[in-house]
């Protein structure tokens, strides 16, 4: 068994300002191997990553390539190489077409004169992205403007960017956090695609159950330092646990049994013309009410109307038996809801001001008078939110950037627990955070159950949906397709009514 | 989130053990010593090149009594006029307008104050304006320069047009205005007790602080609070830094966008009267191009364009550096003609130098906190 390792990292460090990101750290995969990189956020992964495809400089160590130590230079040099790297952030520019993103930098020029004076033969670089897009297996268009994309359209673009430099070696970080099941098949199979053709593919993930579906080999890190590896055979879930996080963690999903009192919220025959069509449901006091669809089901925009932060077309939201009229998230925050968008970065906190000031936004006026702010007031109180849910953080005037997807995600929550709301509505809210602050989050859901507060929690992961909710209202192409019991759901009924092929009727 | 960014491992300093930083520290807060430190360098520069040659340092002719107080006096309007563009700066947007609304508001106070232009309701007799028109006719000034600066916020808010075509709007609209009302005449003969404002000095021993330079810190002063201890401060720090986020946080960005424009205007209007005052004539030309000074102001001063991120303190050094510049190129022999380019050149060298430090330090911490470290080690 002497295959070579197509490529091998030996001892690769490097330091930013005041962090050890990587410490010594080993690595190698073989031609046709995919191997899962996992670890929690500043655990490396991305620094390594990012060494890889030319992004970052190393301080020390050597990289391996077909054996021979190379200079990957930048990221251009790294392709150059046929290492190719699909980032978690997505690398397109919006307002230019899919054909011009796959073959940027490398636009096929066109024949003659015209080429040489830099003209890009449209026809050809069209062609060339069509057969790109099929063979990930995607409808979209080459010449659709980026902007016009989903998310999951968006990522399926950027592997087709991936595969047109002919790389041997494919760097994918979090491909699925914004993809739904569905896409995840469809990804995967590109995957095993890439495998048989002998191509090697490094996937990090934090989703951990999609490992044993793809990777052939799983490589822990944890602050900075190799930890270990397990081959797939060998490994479970709580193993890998246990070497990311260092210790065993009891629970992931964490829900506790909550007294389940009256109506407090209910939406009845919600619609927004071509966004979503009729939907109807309550939520009660202590209840979590988990949300559950594909990806542009249509469950985003629901919470977005509730919370008005998106006009709605026609339909009643009704909260504590009164009609609330929510035109703005102004109007929702005076009804008592409060909504942990989906993306932290862009809608959930505004990066480069300190927790601090995050954590004030909704409520400042409560503590200003005569529009005065009440410093003293905000800071001990911020300070006590930050205790409670355990924020970790140097102190309020951190930049919120500078935290932890976990902890920024706390930020968030705490935010709206400033505001006492009565209803809590979170999109996503473990989406790309690691496993501790994941199971602290879910603690979190289940504590404010407890004390009466109503919960509705979008999630496309299945296993966190079947875990917390109470019940399930399941959407499908902008409808409700199905509401049901936390006793009576599993993953296959979800499914069924999720892809459309089970409906309402056909269960009751 | 990427996996390079200080969290846990600060995490572990621990929020208290840290020094406390002394008031001068906390006064630049970091980041605007750079800046300030660039002025300084400045003042000691100019002050070396304007010795005569073969002389000593005393014989040098940049920091003299009346030459410090002319660059005060120079650069307060600019100032003024600044503090308001770095709100709206802070908000992500930009105001291009700022020079006509110093110009019409300047005239509209001239208009009622100049016995060749007032009502004659205003006039006494004596063909002179009564004193107690001139604080109405400031207020007037004031007042076309925030309504000017309502329609910049209503046009970006409401209308939807983006700040710098909105903002460009008004500034062809408010030139355009004070040319018609004047008919390009300048407005003069304004009464004695309007163009003081402008021209009395506080004597502090043998030095005379100017008045203008007074008015130009309280609003500093006004400004900063406004913007680091209200609720509306806050707010555009919010608004700028994540539109969607501040949105999302239940914040009214429309609001908050109307109000500093308008704010943005009233001190345009302001840092116009003030300059009109001070001239003792509204010309229709009156403060052509003051939107480039005020903008270069701002970012030098280490306000980012981006929005989110900037202060009051920055932008007065911002202004002084300005002031300093012209005066210290002008009194160093650089001839009139090339004075623009020599300005430019320094304005890119000094805000380099600042990103370079910054990226030194790595993303966000910059030269400041270094220097800040420095300051508290060698202290200690």
């Amino acid at each position: 068994m002497a295959v070579q390792p197509i490529l091998r990292v030996e001892g690769v460090s490097k330091t930013f300002p005041g962090v050890q990101a990587l410490d010594n750290v080993n690595f190698a995969i073989n031609p046709g191997e995919v191997v899962a990189l996992v670890g929690e956020n500043g655990a490396g992964k991305s620094t390594l990553m990012k060494i890889l495809s030319g992004a970052y400089r190393r301080d020390s160590g050597t990289i391996y390539l077909d054996g021979k130590p190379v200079e990957l230079g930048d990221p251009y040099g790294a392709q150059q190489m046929g290492i190719s790297t699909i980032y978690q952030e997505f690398n397109l520019t919006p307002t230019q077409t899919v054909a011009a993103n796959v073959f940027i930098s490398r636009e096929p020029l066109a024949r003659g004169i015209l080429g040489r004076l830099g003209f890009v033969d449209r026809a050809r670089m069209e062609a060339e992205a069509q057969t790109l897009l099929d063979m990930v297996g995607t409808a979209v268009s080459p010449d659709a403007v980026i902007r016009s994309l989903s998310v999951a359209e968006r990522q399926l673009v950027e592997i087709a960017k991936a595969l047109a430099v002919d790389a041997r070696i494919i760097i994918m970080d979090e491909p699925t956090s914004a993809l739904g099941d569905e896409e995840v098949h469809k990804l995967f199979e590109i995957v095993r695609a890439l495998k048989a053709q002998g191509r090697s593919v490094i996937f990090i993930t934090h989703r951990l159950e999609e490992i044993f579906e793809i990777a052939d080999r799983i490589v822990v890190l944890r602050d900075g330092q190799y930890v270990g590896e397990l081959k797939i055979a060998e490994a479970t879930i709580d193993k890998i646990i246990s070497l990311m996080v260092g210790r065993e963690i009891d629970e992931i999903y964490h829900k506790e049994a909550a007294q389940i009192g009256e109506v407090i919220l209910e939406v009845k025959n919600l619609a927004a013309t071509g966004v979503i069509k009729d939907v109807s449901f309550d939520l009660r006091r202590g209840e979590i009410l988990g949300i559950a669809g594909l990806v542009g089901a249509g469950r985003t925009e629901t919470a977005r109307i509730l919370f008005g932060a998106d006009p709605k077309a026609s339909g009643e939201i009704w909260v504590e038996g009164r009609l609330a009229h929510i035109r703005t998230p102004e109007d929702a925050l005076r009804a008592g809801i409060g909504l942990v968008p989906e993306d932290r970065g862009q809608q959930g906190l505004v990066l480069q001001l300190s927790v601090l000031n995050n954590l004030v936004m909704p409520t400042l006026s409560r503590f200003a008078k005569r529009g005065w702010v009440d410093r003293s007031g905000i800071t001990s109180t911020a300070q006590d939110y930050v205790d409670k849910l355990t924020i970790r953080t140097p102190n309020l005037e951190q930049k919120t950037m500078f935290l932890s997807g976990g902890n920024q995600q706390k930020v968030v929550v705490a935010k709206w627990l400033l505001s006492n709301p009565k209803i809590l509505i979170l999109d996503e809210p473990t989406r790309g955070i690691d496993v501790g602050a994941k199971a602290e989050i879910h603690a979190l859901m289940s504590e404010l159950a407890k004390q009466g507060m109503g919960i509705i929690m979008i999630s496309s992961e299945m296993p966190e949906i079947l875990a917390m909710s109470d019940r399930i209202v399941v959407m499908h192409e902008r409808r409700v397709t199905a509401i049901l019991d936390r006793k009576e759901a599993t993953q296959e009924l979800i499914m069924a009514f999720a892809t459309g092929q089970a409906t309402e009727g056909a269960m009751q | 989130m990427s996996e390079t960014t200080v969290n846990d491992s600060v995490g572990s300093v621990g929020a208290k053990g840290q020094v406390s930083p002394g008031f001068f520290l906390r006064l630049f807060r970091g980041q605007e010593i750079g800046i300030f430190l660039v002025l300084v360098f400045m003042i000691i520069a100019f002050t070396l090149l304007t010795i005569p040659e073969g002389e000593s340092l005393s014989s040098q002719k940049f920091l003299t009594p009346v030459n410090i107080q002319n660059i005060l006096l120079n650069f307060s309007w600019t100032a003024i006029a600044a503090f308001g563009a770095t709100m709206v700066i802070i908000t992500a947007g930009i105001d291009l307008s700022v020079g006509s609304v110093m110009a019409l508001a300047g005239l509209a106070t001239a208009w009622l104050l100049s016995p060749d232009t007032a009502p004659a309701m205003f006039l006494s007799g004596g063909e002179a304006v009564p004193t107690i028109i001139t604080p109405l006719a400031i207020l007037v000034g004031l007042g076309v320069g925030a309504i000017c600066g309502f329609l910049n916020g209503f046009w970006i808010t409401v209308a939807g047009l983006p700040p710098f075509i909105a903002t460009l709007g008004m500034l062809q609209i408010a030139r355009g205005i004070t040319y018609g009302w004047s008919q390009g005449w300048p407005v003069q003969r304004l009464p004695q007790h309007f163009t003081a404002i402008g021209r009395q000095n506080l004597p502090i021993g043998n030095f005379n602080l100017p008045l203008p330079t007074i008015i130009m810190v309280i609003v500093a002063v006004i400004a900063w609070l406004f913007l680091t201890r209200t609720v509306w401060g806050y707010r555009v720090f919010a608004v700028g830094g994540n539109e969607q986020a501040a949105r999302l946080s239940g914040i009214s960005t429309r609001r908050t966008k109307l109000l500093v424009y308008t704010i943005a205007g009233l001190l345009g209007g302001a840092g116009g009267v003030l300059l009109t005052s001070r001239l003792g004539v509204a010309a229709p030309t009156a403060a052509q191009g003051y939107e480039l000074d005020v903008i270069a102001a701002v970012v030098v001063g280490g306000t980012s364009l981006m929005g989110g991120e900037g202060s009051i303190l920055g932008t007065l050094i911002g202004a002084a550096i300005m002031g300093v510049l012209r005066t210290g190129l002008n009194l160093a022999g650089v001839p009139a003609y090339w004075l623009p380019a020599a300005q430019g050149t320094i304005i890119i060298l000094a805000i380099t130098l600042d990103q370079w430090y910054r990226r030194q330090r790595g993303a966000h911490v910059g030269f400041s906190r270094m220097f800040a470290g420095w300051l508290r080690s060698g202290r200690a």
